[in-house]
C-alpha cells in the first residue's frame, strides 16, 4: 500500500499461512517415495530414509491410466461445450436489448446460486431415463451446465470493456453481429476466453459429485473417483493413497504454471468489488 | 440483428439461445424435477408415486434432519469466522508490493486448485489416529482419534475447508484491495493516521461489498459442503457431523428414498436462492463486472 517501512506484521501472518499450506504438501510427496513399512515407522514429518517409485507403480497397475483417460475425456468434452456455447451467450448479454436475453442473464445468475448437490436426485433421474447412466457423456453434460454460470459472468465482464466506439466504427459500415463477433468480440476477449478455458478444465477435473452418483464401472471411473474408492477399500496404505493424490493433481499444477495469470484474473472478477 | 438508427447492429437473441437450451436442459430442468419428486415416494427401480406432503412432513419429524440442520448452520458459521478474517489479511497483504510475494502467493494458491477429494484424502491420511500426525504426537492430540469426537471432527472439518477455500477468498480481496484509490492512503498519511489506522478506517470500509460477496459465497459453499464430510468424517461420528447436504446424500443413495431426499435439496435450494437474491440486492450484480485492471 504505502512505500513506508515493510509490513513486518503482514510479512509473519503469510509466512504462517505459507508453512500451513507447505507443510502437508510437503509431507505427502515425502510419504509417496517411502515403502508402507518406512512409513508406518517414521510417521509423516521424518525425513525420507528410503527412495522408491513403488507406490505409483502400484497405482497405474490398479487402474489409475484409466481413470486418467476418462478423466481427460470428460475434461476435454467439458471445456469444448463451455467453449462453444458461452462466447456467444456473452456476446448476447452485453449487446442485445432483447428482454429475452435480459431472462437468460438473470436465470444464469440465479445458476450461480444453484448447488449442485440440491439437483444430484433429479440428475439421477434424468440420466437414467435417457439411458446415459453409468456413462461418461452424462457427466460431461451437467458438469459443463454447472460451469457455465461463472464462465457466463467472466466473460461477459471481459466482452463489457471493449469500448462502444468499436462496436460503431464496425457497424457503420453495416458489418453483421456475426462478423463483429468474430472480428472485433473474440480476438479481444481472448484474455477471458483462456479463463474460462481454465475454470471450466478445472471444474471438470475435479468434479465429484456428478460421477459418485451418475457412473458405477470401473470402465467409467474418473480420478476423484478412483481416490474415493482407494480412500475407502485400502484406507490404510496411506502412501499408495497419498501417490494417487499426486497423479490427480500433477495435469492441474502443470497447467498451473502455464496459466496461473488466468486463473487468477479471472477468480478476482468473480467476487465483484 | 438488424441495425438500429444509430446505425450500430445488435445481436439477438438467437446467440443467446443455444446456451440457454442447454443450461435450461441440464441446470434448470432438474431444479424444477426436485420439486416435483419431493412430493414423490420413489425408491429408483418403480415408477415415482405422487404422496402428496408425505416426505415434509416425515421431514420435520425427523431428529437428524434437525439436527443435520444445526450441524449445518453451525458449520457455516464457524467458516465465515474463521476464514473471513484471514482472508482479508491475506489479501490486503497479497495488494501490496512486497519482493517474495509473487512467489509466496503461487504457492498460496495451490489448494484451489486441487478437488475437495484431493484435499480430504491428503488430510485424512495427515491426521490418521495411526499412521500420521495425532500418532506422533501425543502431547499435542492425546489419544488422537480426532474423528472420534465430535468436537474434534468438527474442528477438522472447519480446518480443512479454511485450508482449501481460503486462498479464492483472498484472490477476491486481493483484487477489491488493490482497487481502493491510493489518494486515501495518502491523504490519511498527511493527517498522521498510522497503518492500524488506516485499515480500519480505509481499507474495511472500501471492502465492504467483497465482504458480502465473499461471506455469502462462504454461505452458500458451507451450507452446501459434501465431498469433505464424505471422505473424512463419513457423518460420524454417529450422526455428529451429518449435516443436511450428507443426509440427503445418505437418505438417496444409501436407504434408497429419493423423494425425502429431494425434499432435503428443495430446502437447499430455497436457502441458497434467498442468500443469492440478498446479494443481488446488496452488492448489485451490475456492479459485478470485471475487476482486471489491478493486476
Amino acid at each position: 500500500m504505502s512505500k513506508r517501512r515493510p509490513n513486518y506484521l503482514a510479512g509473519f501472518g503469510s509466512l504462517v499461512w505459507l508453512f500451513l499450506v507447505g507443510l502437508p504438501l510437503y509431507a505427502m510427496l515425502v510419504a509417496t517415495f517411502q515403502s508402507r513399512a518406512d512409513y508406518g515407522a517414521n510417521g509423516p514429518l521424518a525425513l525420507p530414509k528410503t527412495f522408491t517409485l513403488d507406490n505409483y507403480v502400484k497405482d497405474f497397475q490398479s487402474g489409475f491410466g484409466q481413470y486418467f483417460l476418462n478423466t481427460a475425456l470428460v475434461t476435454v468434452c467439458v471445456v469444448g461445450i463451455v467453449v462453444l456455447l458461452v462466447p456467444p451467450l456473452s456476446y448476447a448479454i452485453v449487446r442485445s436489448r432483447s428482454r429475452l436475453t435480459h431472462t437468460v442473464f438473470r436465470l444464469f445468475l440465479l445458476g450461480l446460486a444453484i448447488p449442485s448437490q440440491a439437483v444430484i436426485v433429479p440428475m439421477f433421474y434424468v440420466m437414467s431415463e435417457a439411458g446415459l447412466y453409468d456413462n461418461l457423456i452424462g457427466v460431461i453434460l451437467p458438469t459443463a451446465a454447472f460451469a457455465m454460470p461463472v464462465c457466463a459472468l467472466i466473460l461477459s465482464g471481459v466482452m463489457r470493456d471493449i469500448t462502444p466506439e468499436l462496436y460503431e466504427a464496425m457497424t457503420m459500415d453495416g458489418a453483421s453481429s456475426r462478423r463483429v463477433f468474430f472480428q472485433l468480440v473474440l480476438p479481444l476477449s481472448r484474455s477471458g476466453l483462456s479463463t474460462i478455458i481454465v475454470f471450466s478444465a478445472l471444474q471438470a477435473w475435479n468434479g465429484f459429485l456428478f460421477p459418485l452418483v451418475l457412473t458405477q464401472s470401473a470402465d467409467t471411473k474418473v480420478i476423484t473417483m478412483g481416490l474415493y474408492d482407494f480412500q475407502t477399500e485400502h484406507g490404510v496404505d496411506i502412501p499408495g493413497l497419498l501417490a494417487a493424490v499426486v497423479l490427480s493433481m500433477l495435469p492441474i499444477l502443470l497447467v498451473y504454471l502455464f496459466a496461473r495469470r488466468a486463473l487468477v484474473q479471472g477468480l478476482m472478477g468473480v467476487g465483484g468489488k | 440483428m438488424t441495425p438500429t438508427a444509430t446505425g450500430v447492429s445488435r445481436p439477438g437473441f438467437a446467440w443467446a439461445a443455444p446456451a440457454a437450451v442447454f443450461f435450461g436442459l441440464f441446470a434448470l430442468l432438474p431444479l424444477v424435477l426436485v420439486a416435483v419428486l419431493s412430493f414423490t415416494h420413489w425408491d429408483g427401480l418403480s415408477a415415482p408415486r405422487f404422496t402428496g406432503l408425505d416426505n415434509w412432513s416425515k421431514l420435520f419429524d425427523d431428529p437428524v434432519m434437525l439436527k443435520s440442520l444445526w450441524l449445518s448452520v453451525l458449520l457455516t458459521g464457524l467458516g465465515v469466522a474463521v476464514q473471513t478474517p484471514l482472508s482479508i489479511l491475506l489479501g490486503v497483504w497479497a495488494a501490496g508490493h512486497q519482493r517474495n510475494r509473487a512467489v509466496l502467493s503461487a504457492i498460496y494458491f495451490v489448494p484451489l486448485l486441487l478437488s475437495a477429494a484431493a484435499v480430504s484424502v491428503l488430510w485424512r491420511a495427515v491426521l490418521d489416529p495411526n499412521f500420521g500426525v495425532p500418532a506422533h504426537a501425543e502431547w499435542l492430540f492425546g489419544d488422537g482419534n480426532l474423528f472420534g469426537v465430535q468436537s474434534s471432527a468438527i474442528g477438522v472439518l472447519v480446518f480443512v475447508s479454511a485450508w482449501q477455500f481460503t486462498p479464492l477468498h483472498t484472490l477476491i480481496y486481493q483484487g477489491a484491495a488493490r482497487a481502493v484509490p491510493r489518494v486515501l492512503y495518502q491523504a490519511a498519511q498527511i493527517d498522521g493516521a498510522g497503518r492500524v489506522r488506516q485499515f480500519f478506517h480505509i481499507t474495511l470500509p472500501q471492502l465492504r461489498n467483497s465482504i458480502i460477496t465473499s461471506t455469502i459465497l462462504m454461505v452458500v459453499g458451507g451450507l452446501t459442503t459434501f465431498d469433505t464430510v464424505l471422505i473424512l468424517t463419513q457423518g460420524g461420528p454417529g450422526t455428529d457431523t451429518t449435516i443436511s447436504a450428507f443426509y440427503m446424500y445418505q437418505k438417496a443413495f444409501k436407504n434408497f428414498d429419493y423423494g425425502t431426499a429431494s425434499a432435503i435439496g428443495v430446502l437447499l435450494v430455497l436457502v441458497a436462492t434467498v442468500i443469492s437474491l440478498i446479494v443481488v440486492r446488496l452488492s448489485g450484480y451490475d456492479r459485478m463486472r470485471s475487476t482486471m485492471e489491478g493486476l
